[in-house]
C-alpha cells in the first residue's frame, strides 16, 4: 500500500480577534480538529502560514512550540484528561506552576463552580465536575486564547450545558479568546462568530448578531 | 505467508514487532536464566563423570599407604586383607630436580611403575611419547601439567638428586594418573606445577638406586564395592606398623581426591544454588513483567471480546505472545549455555588434565529450567489475561473511570506542600500501588545483588591470599629437609649466601583422634615468637602459640569436634611411633588447609627427641637468590624448596580460575538482567501512562519535564532497588560463605567497596540507558492522538 496525500486542510484563511468567542463547526473528517491542532500548536500547516500576533508559528520548532502552548494556550479535551493522581486544585496548580501570570487555583476552580470540591480526585468527580476541573485548570494560567476540543462530547445534555456556561462565563468575565469544535450546530448559536468547515474547506463564517445565552439552547 | 493466517494470529505477529524491545528483555531474561542452568549443570555433570570414568579405567586406589620400607613378600598379605580386590607395591621418593630454564630448585616425586607395561592400580595414561624401555636407566615419564608449566617435552632432560647423586633424566613420555589429578607436594595446599612434578621411573631402575630393591615403601589398594574402608584401613595400619606404616588413608584424605572432591562439592553449590537463585530472579521478573504487559492491553481485550471472541480464544492470543517470547529465549539459552558450557570444559579439560574430558548435559535440570521459567511466565500473564477477560466487554467500552487516588501518608505528615507538582504525581503513584512499586524495586534489588554475588568470590580470594601471603607468611623459601637434621642447621644455613634470616621448624606426620573420629595431618613444630610464620585468623588477628598444648585451624577442631581445653590422641607416625593424649589449647581460624600447630619445644617433648629440625624458613636477599638456588640445588639434606611468591602465584591462579570462569558468566548475566529489567519497568510505566504524560505535554510541559516525572518514578524505584539489592546481596554472600568451608579453603565473608560500587554502577548504568531509550520514546509521543482518545 502506498502513501496517499490527504489534505486534511486547504486554503484555509481564519483570523481569531482578540476576546472574541468562535464556534468551528463540521462533521466528522471536515478538517476541523486539524484547525485546532494547528491553532494550539500542536502541529503545522505543510504550506502556508499560522501567526500569533507578532509569532510565526509556521516554521517553530518543537521546543518553540511547547513554549507558545504553555504561555498562551489553555487546551480543554474531549475527555478532561486530568492527572488522576492529582486533587482538583493541584491539578489546576500544574499548569498555574510554569504559568506566568497566573490565578490562584482555588479561584480558578471557583470561577467553574467547583469552590468545594478543591481537593477532590478526578475518581470523585461526576464527569461534569471533571470537564470543568479541565477548564479550571486551562483558564488558570489566563491564556490568550482557550481552545476547546469536543468539550461536552462526552457529557449528558444538562451536564454540557452547564459546561458550556463556565466557558461563556470564563469568556465574558477574564476575556479570554474562546474557539470550541464541535459537530453540535446548536452550540453556534452562542459563538460571535460561527466557522463551518466541510472537507478541509471553510465553506461559511457567519457571525452573530446576538450572542445566545447556553441555557436557552437546546438539541 | 501472512496471507494464510487468521487475522487474530496477524495481530500476534504485528503485537511482537511493537513490543519487540520488550519482548527482547523478555527473551533476554528467560534466555540468562535457562543459560546459566544448563552452563553450570553441565559443567558440574561433565566433571563428575569425567573423574568417574577416569577413575575407573585408571584403576584408582581406594586405600593408600605410606611406609619406611617392607620386603616384597609383605604384598600378599596385604591382598588377602578382606574387600581388598588388588593392590600395587611401589617406590616413592621426593627428590630435589634441577630443571632446564628454572632458577631455584623444583621437587619432583618418583614413583615406581612396572618396567614392562602391565595393569597396575593408580595407572598412568601416556598422553604422549611412550613407556620406558626395559634396561635404559634415565627413561622417566614426566607428569603434563610439569611438562607444560616448564615448557618441557618428550626428549628433553632433566636433573635430579638420586640418592646423593645429580643424575641426568630423559623425559621419553608425557603422562597423567588418576592419583595426581592434582600435583600437590605432601603437606602443600595447592598445586605449583613449575616446581612440583611426578616423575614415572621403572621399578627396576628406581629400586637398586635407593637401595630397595625387593622391597616397597608405598602401597595402593581397591576395594570391593562393600567393603568396609575403616576396617580395612585398620587391619593395613596393624599389618604395616613394623614397617613404619604412617597411617592408612582412603580417597577421602589423599591430597588429589580430596582437592578434586572438594572442587566437584564447590562445583555443586555454585551449579546448584546460584543458577537456582538466578531462576528464581528470573521467573519473578517474568511473572512481574507479564503480568503488567497484558493489564495494559485491557482496551484491546475487551474489543476483540465485543467482537464475539471468546474468553479462551483471547486469553490464548496474549499465551502465545507470552510464549513466543519464552520459547525463544529458552531456546537462545540453550544454544548460549551449551556454548559456554563447551568453553568452560575446555577451560577445565585443561585444567583438570583428564585423559578424556565428557561431555554430559545435565537433561533433567535444562528441562526443570525450561519449565520453572515458562510456567512462571504464564502464571503471571494467565492471572493478567484473567482479570481483563473477566471484564465484560461494555465495560471496557465506557470510558474509563480515572485510577482511583486518595489522599495518603503524604497528606497526612503533610510532605505534599514541600513536593511540587511532579513530585506529588510521583509520589501518589508510588503510594497507589505500592506492592507493584515494591515488586519493580525488588526485581532491580534482585539484579544488584547476584552482581555483589558474582564479584563476592572476588574479594574473598584477594583476602585470602593477603592474610595467607602477607599476613601468615613472611618467609621467601621454605626448604625442607630429606631426614630431621640438629637444630644447629640454622647457623649453616644462615650462613648460605643471600640468606638474611633463617628459622626452623619441626614437622612430624600424626594422626589426631577423638574418638572414632581422626585425620592424618602433619604438627608443625615452631619457634615461639616466629617472625616467618604466624598464626593469623581470617578476622587478621594474630593468635600467640602457647607453650604447651596443640592450636588446631578452626575446621579441623570442627571435624575433630574438639573445642579449647580438650584433649585428644595423638599418633606420632615416625620414629618411635609414641602415642600421646594431648591438650587443644587453642584454635586459629584460618581460611586454607587442616594445619596443627605446636610450640617446637613442646613438640620435641611429645617426641620424645632432642631438638631437631625438619626445614627452615627463610627470608632472602632477592638480588643474592639466584645463587642461593644454585647451592640448594646441589646440597644432599635439602629434599625440596617452596617459594611463597610461587605459592601465591598458584593459589591464585588455582582459585582465581576455577571461580573466575564462573564469576565472569554470572557478571555477564546478571548485567544483562539488570539490563532487561530496568527496561522493562520503564517501557511498562511508559505504555500505562503514555496518555498521561501526553497530556501534559499539551498543557505546554516541555519534553524534559514530562521525562522526569516518569524517569523520576523509576529513580525512586531503582534506588530503593540498589539499597535494598546491596543488603540482599550482602546477605547471599554470608549465606554462600557459609556454604564454602571445605577442608581445603574457606571463603571468607569479605564484600569490598569495589564489589559493591561495580554492582551499583551495572544497575545505574543499565537504568540510565533505559531511561535514554524511553526518553526517546516520550519524546515522540503522540500528542494529537491524546486529544480524541480515552483511556
Amino acid at each position: 500500500m502506498g502513501d496517499v496525500l490527504v489534505h486534511a486542510l486547504s486554503d484555509v484563511d481564519l483570523d481569531l480577534v482578540r476576546g472574541e468567542f468562535v464556534v468551528i463547526l463540521g462533521p466528522s473528517g471536515s478538517g476541523k480538529s486539524t484547525l485546532l491542532n494547528i491553532l494550539g500548536g500542536l502541529d503545522v500547516p505543510t504550506s502556508g502560514t499560522v501567526h500569533f500576533f507578532e509569532h510565526d508559528l509556521t516554521a517553530a520548532g518543537e521546543r518553540a512550540l511547547t513554549r507558545f502552548r504553555r504561555e498562551h494556550i489553555g487546551f480543554v479535551f474531549q475527555f478532561y484528561n486530568l492527572i488522576p493522581s492529582l486533587t482538583a486544585r493541584e491539578n489546576v496548580a500544574l499548569v498555574t506552576e510554569i504559568a506566568r501570570r497566573p490565578l490562584d487555583p482555588a479561584d480558578a476552580l471557583r470561577l467553574v463552580g467547583l469552590g468545594d470540591r478543591l481537593d477532590h480526585f478526578p475518581a470523585q468527580l461526576s464527569g461534569g465536575e471533571q470537564q470543568r476541573v479541565a477548564i479550571a485548570r486551562a483558564v488558570a494560567k489566563q491564556p490568550d486564547a482557550l481552545l476547546c476540543d469536543e468539550p461536552t462530547g462526552a457529557l449528558d445534555y444538562e451536564t454540557g450545558k452547564v459546561v458550556l456556561e463556565v466557558l461563556e462565563r470564563v469568556n465574558r468575565e477574564l476575556g479570554t479568546t474562546t474557539a470550541i469544535i464541535t459537530h453540535n450546530a446548536s452550540i453556534g448559536a452562542m459563538a460571535d462568530r460561527v466557522v463551518r468547515l466541510r472537507s478541509g474547506r471553510i465553506t461559511e463564517i457567519h457571525a452573530n448578531a446576538r450572542r445566545a445565552r447556553p441555557e436557552e439552547l437546546s438539541w | 505467508m501472512v496471507a494464510g493466517l487468521r487475522a487474530l494470529d496477524r495481530k500476534l505477529i504485528r503485537d511482537l514487532w511493537h513490543l519487540r524491545g520488550q519482548m527482547a528483555a523478555i527473551g533476554l531474561v528467560v534466555a540468562c536464566g535457562v543459560a546459566i542452568v544448563v552452563t553450570t549443570r553441565t559443567s558440574y555433570t561433565s566433571l563428575l563423570v569425567s573423574r568417574a570414568a577416569y577413575y575407573g579405567d585408571y584403576r584408582f586406589g581406594n586405600v593408600f599407604a605410606h611406609l619406611r620400607r617392607a620386603p616384597e613378600t609383605v604384598r600378599p598379605r596385604l591382598l588377602a586383607i578382606p574387600g581388598v580386590t588388588d593392590g600395587t607395591t611401589r617406590i616413592v621418593r621426593e627428590v630435589t630436580l634441577g630443571v632446564p630454564g628454572l632458577a631455584e630448585p623444583a621437587t619432583g616425586l618418583l614413583v615406581s611403575v612396572p618396567e614392562r607395561r602391565w595393569p597396575v592400580v593408580n595407572d598412568v595414561h601416556v598422553r604422549r611419547g611412550r613407556w620406558m624401555e626395559p634396561g635404559r636407566r634415565d627413561e622417566v615419564i614426566a607428569s603434563e601439567a610439569f611438562v607444560v608449566a616448564n615448557r618441557l617435552d618428550v626428549g628433553d632432560t632433566l636433573h635430579a638428586v638420586i640418592n646423593g647423586r645429580w643424575e641426568r633424566l630423559r623425559i621419553v613420555g608425557v603422562g597423567l594418573s588418576p592419583e595426581f589429578v592434582y600435583e600437590v607436594r605432601e603437606g602443600g595446599l595447592f598445586p605449583d606445577n613449575r616446581r612440583f612434578g611426578v616423575l614415572w621411573m621403572a621399578r627396576e631402575t628406581l629400586g637398586p638406586a635407593f637401595d630397595m630393591a625387593g622391597t616397597f615403601n608405598d602401597v595402593a589398594l581397591t576395594l570391593a564395592p562393600d567393603a568396609v574402608e575403616a576396617d580395612v584401613i585398620a587391619q593395613v595400619d596393624r599389618l604395616l606398623a613394623r614397617y613404619g606404616g604412617m597411617g592408612a588413608y582412603g580417597r577421602d584424605e589423599q591430597a588429589s581426591a580430596r582437592f578434586l572432591k572438594d572442587e566437584i562439592a564447590q562445583n555443586r553449590v555454585s551449579g546448584t544454588l546460584i543458577p537456582a537463585i538466578f531462576l528464581g530472579v528470573a521467573a519473578f521478573l517474568l511473572n512481574v513483567v507479564l503480568a503488567r504487559l497484558v493489564g495494559t492491553e485491557r482496551e484491546q481485550v475487551a474489543v476483540l471480546k465485543a467482537f464475539g471472541y471468546t474468553n479462551w480464544a483471547v486469553g490464548w492470543h496474549y499465551l502465545k505472545l507470552a510464549l513466543v517470547a519464552l520459547f525463544t529465549g529458552a531456546a537462545v539459552g540453550m544454544a548460549v549455555g551449551l556454548w559456554l558450557a563447551a568453553w568452560v570444559n575446555e577451560r577445565y579439560a585443561d585444567y583438570y588434565r583428564f585423559p578424556e574430558f565428557l561431555f554430559r548435559l545435565d537433561w533433567t535440570a535444562v528441562v526443570l529450567a525450561v519449565l520453572v521459567t515458562v510456567v512462571a511466565a504464564l502464571a503471571g500473564a494467565a492471572g493478567a489475561v484473567r482479570r481483563v477477560v473477566r471484564l465484560p466487554p461494555a465495560a471496557a467500552m465506557q470510558p474509563e473511570p480515572p485510577a482511583q487516588y486518595r489522599a495518603g501518608m503524604l497528606e497526612r505528615l503533610g510532605l505534599n506542600r514541600l513536593l511540587a507538582a511532579s513530585g506529588r504525581i510521583i509520589a501518589r503513584h508510588l503510594e497507589r500501588r505500592p506492592l507493584k512499586a515494591l515488586l519493580s524495586a525488588l526485581g532491580i534489588a534482585f539484579a544488584v545483588a547476584i552482581l555483589v554475588v558474582g564479584r563476592f568470590f572476588v574479594d574473598a580470594v584477594v583476602h585470602m591470599a593477603d592474610v595467607q601471603f602477607r599476613h601468615a607468611q613472611r618467609e621467601n623459601l621454605t626448604v625442607v629437609f630429606n631426614a630431621p637434621r640438629p637444630a644447629a642447621v640454622r647457623y649453616e644455613l644462615q650462613r648460605l649466601p643471600g640468606v638474611l634470616r633463617a628459622e626452623t621448624f619441626r614437622s612430624t606426620p600424626v594422626r589426631l583422634r577423638n574418638g572414632h573420629r581422626s585425620r592424618r595431618v602433619a604438627i608443625l613444630g615452631l619457634e615461639r615468637g616466629s617472625e616467618m610464620r604466624r598464626l593469623i585468623a581470617r578476622t587478621l588477628e594474630a593468635v600467640p602459640l602457647p607453650a604447651g598444648g596443640l592450636v588446631l585451624t578452626a575446621k579441623l577442631a570442627e571435624i575433630l569436634d574438639v573445642a579449647p581445653g580438650d584433649t585428644l590422641t595423638v599418633e606420632v607416625l615416625e620414629g618411635t611411633r609414641p602415642v600421646r593424649r594431648v591438650l587443644v589449647a587453642g584454635s586459629v581460624d584460618e581460611m586454607f588447609g587442616l594445619g596443627a600447630y605446636m610450640e617446637r619445644g613442646a613438640l620435641s617433648h611429645l617426641l620424645q627427641e632432642g631438638e631437631v629440625s625438619s626445614g627452615a624458613f627463610l627470608r632472602v636477599d632477592r638480588p643474592a637468590a639466584l645463587a642461593l638456588y644454585d647451592r640448594l640445588k646441589r646440597l644432599p639434606g635439602v629434599a625440596g624448596v617452596a617459594s611463597r611468591d610461587a605459592a601465591l602465584e598458584s593459589f591464585e591462579a588455582t582459585l582465581a580460575r576455577s571461580i573466575g570462569y564462573m564469576t565472569a558468566i554470572l557478571v555477564g548475566f546478571a548485567g544483562a538482567l539488570a539490563v532487561a529489567m530496568v527496561y522493562n519497568a520503564a517501557r511498562i510505566a511508559l505504555s500505562e501512562r503514555g496518555r498521561e504524560l501526553a497530556s501534559l505535554r499539551v498543557l505546554g510541559f516541555t519534553q524534559g519535564e514530562v521525562s522526569l516525572m516518569l524517569l523520576g518514578e523509576q529513580a525512586i524505584l531503582v534506588a530503593a532497588g540498589i539499597g535494598g539489592g546491596l543488603a540482599m546481596g550482602y546477605g547471599f554472600c554470608a549465606w554462600l560463605s557459609g556454604l564454602y568451608q571445605w577442608e581445603l579453603f574457606r571463603i571468607p565473608l569479605v564484600v569490598s567497596e569495589q564489589t559493591l560500587a561495580f554492582a551499583v554502577a551495572v544497575v545505574l548504568g543499565a537504568a540510565v540507558l533505559s531511561a535514554l531509550l524511553v526518553r526517546r520514546r516520550i519524546y515522540r509521543l503522540d500528542l494529537v492522538a491524546v486529544l480524541k482518545t480515552r483511556e
